[in-house]
């Protein structure tokens, strides 16, 4: 990976496709790390903060959420032809996120359950941004974690690989040492959702929902057996894999 | 410049969540067109809930927003356990107060400090203001209050953006005796901050410009409304949550396509802290009211630039809220959660979100899964009061450049503090 030109403060853009807008709000709220960033970075174009918004070329381009219509996705082209590196910012971007539930069912159908009128875009199926563009890294967490935004820019502008970790919350849940929802027979998606939220959920009382979407090398199938053996139906597995991360590979063929 | 024709075009509206833009169109002084348009493609979240079970709804909800996670994860709680009969504790009510108020600090504080003071010192963003020594302070003010809130939330909710120990019942798991300290220490310490940054938005110049507008809030006869009350307005509105979408209405503009929502048998209403101030207006702290002597106004008001006015009165009087409710709390006492069956039925619940009422209806079926769902979101409404205030909006500027007309314009819509990602979400008559 080639280093960002250093000489000059580097340029970036936060772009946001069909998502919350809670991703990018993630970047300011990292604090005295996003301060001390803003002495390398200039960040040029970022409406929801400014109002001053300049075209590319950009340095890196952060992009938050899932291209769902065709003026999305001709948009998300656009911004990859402007910018030397493009980051998925969260798992909308990485993975489709919720709105990849609606996946298996005709968006058509769908979109007349919400209207009267067809609406001025016309929705398609949610997949991760790279079903469409070369991406160059990929933050995930929904929403992601302040840390970890700062950390893929900082890499960016170094020219190295962000460090991610390459484990599941499983690693980060026996760390600390929560008992397992599995031993207990409650179905949890942290073997195969990749790690980084310090087992957040199970440390709160809560089994994993996988909103990281997988972590390298999942064993899904191995999971949904677990999950049929603890009494759950196909249409339970389903709901499981079906749901922040319905459009990643790893996830959208288990419990079919 | 009175003369010809003048065009005001944002696009992208700036310093809003989510994607929109604005048209006006002005001809020797008269407004000739308005179109604010929401650019936000439909994620369609009340279609893909359907066939979710009942415990997940308010997760996947919370995904609808990432400013007022707080509030749509608490008002689809309240719809569900109300559709599967399950009622909460007082305490667990307290708690989800205290909850709202805190995400309501954050979201007020980020609005304020962030998207809106920006326009009155003369810069493009925050980031053009910490450059600046003489406004620099009130970014980091800004900074310093939100954080606050964020750390709030995330110390009873397990993460600021998107809360996790929310749950059907009640919690998953609850802080211990020393939060509470911690939180009443942070708040009372912060608190001076929400003051200074209040006096701030008190002494800002605003257009003297009146519109005659309903009002829609919750109401409570005790306490300032936050996550339930009846719904009540300037003009004789009076029902319960269960009745909203009997006299909310909504319909389709033919010309901008836009969605407008309507009063039954009346007009657009607009709805959020301006709203909420004047109709509660006797039940907000006296340091909430005292901004607005400091200001010089007298509510109610229906000067839709005064909602900066109210959203600091109302950061102000969040701190006095989560302060009393910690005072009157034994959280050692508490249950976490409620037991419960699920039962099939339909729930509805209004609450006051940040930026003004939300409601959210389900049916649970059977099987304790979603059969439909209806969410309605404040900036729904706000839209239309917003574009029909710009029709009356011509006399202020008329005499102005198109640059200084652009800014004056942008600025009234940023009082509304839409949040545009919530707003594709429509009522289904």
């Amino acid at each position: 990976m080639a280093q960002v030109k250093m000489k000059e403060k580097a340029k970036v853009a936060i772009f946001k496709l069909s998502s919350c807008g809670g991703c990018q709000l993630q970047l300011v709220d990292a604090g005295e790390d996003f301060l001390k960033l803003l002495d390398h970075i200039d960040i040029v174009y970022f409406p929801i903060a400014k109002s001053e918004n300049l075209d590319g070329p950009y340095d890196i381009v952060l992009v938050e959420g899932s291209a769902c219509s065709a003026e999305e996705i001709e948009h998300l082209r656009k911004i990859r032809a402007s910018t030397k590196y493009l980051v998925a910012l969260g798992t909308c971007a990485c993975f489709g996120g919720l709105q990849s539930i609606r996946n298996f069912e005709p968006t058509a159908k769908l979109v007349d359950m919400v209207y009267e009128k067809p609406p001025k875009s016309h929705p398609t199926k949610s997949f991760g941004i790279d079903e469409y563009v070369k991406v160059d890294a990929y933050v995930v967490g929904c929403p992601v974690e302040p840390s970890e935004v700062v950390e893929v820019i900082k890499s960016l502008l170094m020219g190295v690989k962000p460090r991610f970790p390459p484990y599941s919350v499983c690693v980060e849940c026996k760390l600390r040492e929560n008992e397992c929802f599995l031993l207990k027979g409650i179905p949890c998606m942290g073997p195969i959702t990749a790690g980084g939220c310090n087992a957040l959920c199970p440390s709160s009382n809560r089994p994993c929902e996988g909103c990281r979407g997988p972590t390298k090398d999942p064993n899904s199938k191995a999971l949904a057996k677990l999950l049929f053996e603890l009494g759950a139906t196909n249409e339970d597995v389903r709901r499981k894999f079906r749901k922040y991360a319905a459009a990643s590979m790893a996830f959208a063929g288990v419990g079919v | 410049m009175s003369g010809g024709e003048k065009v005001i075009s944002i696009e992208p509206l700036t310093r809003v969540e989510g994607e929109g833009h604005l048209r006006l169109v002005m001809e020797n002084g008269k407004i000739k067109e308005v179109s604010l348009i929401i650019d936000e493609t439909p994620r369609l979240f009340e279609a893909f809930l359907v066939g979710r079970k009942y415990d997940e709804v308010h997760e996947i909800a919370s995904r609808i927003c990432g400013i007022c996670y707080v509030a749509h994860q608490i008002t689809a709680l309240r719809a569900v356990e109300k559709a599967i009969g399950v009622s909460v504790t007082e305490e667990i009510k307290k708690l989800r107060r205290f909850l709202a108020f805190a995400g309501w600090i954050q979201s007020h504080s980020l609005h304020l400090a962030f998207l809106a003071l920006p326009d009155y010192f003369g810069h493009e963003s925050v980031f053009s203001m910490l450059k600046s020594p003489e406004h620099k302070d009130l970014v980091t003010l800004g900074i310093k209050l939100r954080t606050l809130g964020n750390k709030l939330v995330e110390q009873l909710g397990g993460r600021w953006a998107h809360p996790v120990t929310c749950v059907v019942g009640g919690f998953s798991k609850l802080p211990d005796q020393k939060w509470v300290e911690k939180a009443k220490e942070m708040l009372k310490e912060g608190k001076p901050d929400a003051e200074k940054l209040g006096k701030v938005v008190a002494k800002l110049e605003v257009p003297d410009f009146t519109v005659d507008r309903e009002h829609v809030a919750l109401w409570d006869p005790k306490e300032y409304p936050i996550n339930e009350g009846r719904l009540r307005s300037n003009k004789g509105l009076d029902i319960s949550e269960d009745e909203f979408t009997k006299f909310i209405l909504e319909s389709t503009d033919p010309k901008t396509n836009v969605k407008r929502s309507k009063v039954k048998g009346r007009d657009v209403l607009l709805v959020g802290p301006l709203a909420r101030v004047n109709l509660n207006y006797d039940k907000l702290s006296d340091d909430a009211k005292a901004l607005a002597d400091e200001a010089g106004v007298k509510f109610p008001s229906q000067n839709p630039f005064l909602q900066n006015l109210a959203r600091a009165m109302e950061l102000v009087h969040s701190f006095d809220e989560c302060l009393k409710i910690l005072d009157e709390l034994d959280i050692t006492a508490i249950k976490p959660k409620v037991e419960f069956e699920v039962k099939p039925g339909i729930g509805a619940a209004v609450t006051e979100a940040p930026r003004g009422i939300l409601y959210h209806g389900y049916r649970i079926g059977r099987n304790g899964l979603v059969m439909s769902a209806n969410v309605v979101t404040p900036t729904v409404h706000n839209v239309s009061s917003a574009e029909a205030d710009l029709w009356s909006f011509g006399p202020h500027i008329a005499n102005l450049s198109v640059d200084e007309a652009t800014l004056k314009c942008g600025m009234l819509i940023r009082a509304y503090d839409f949040c545009l990602s919530c707003s594709v979400h429509v009522l289904r008559l």
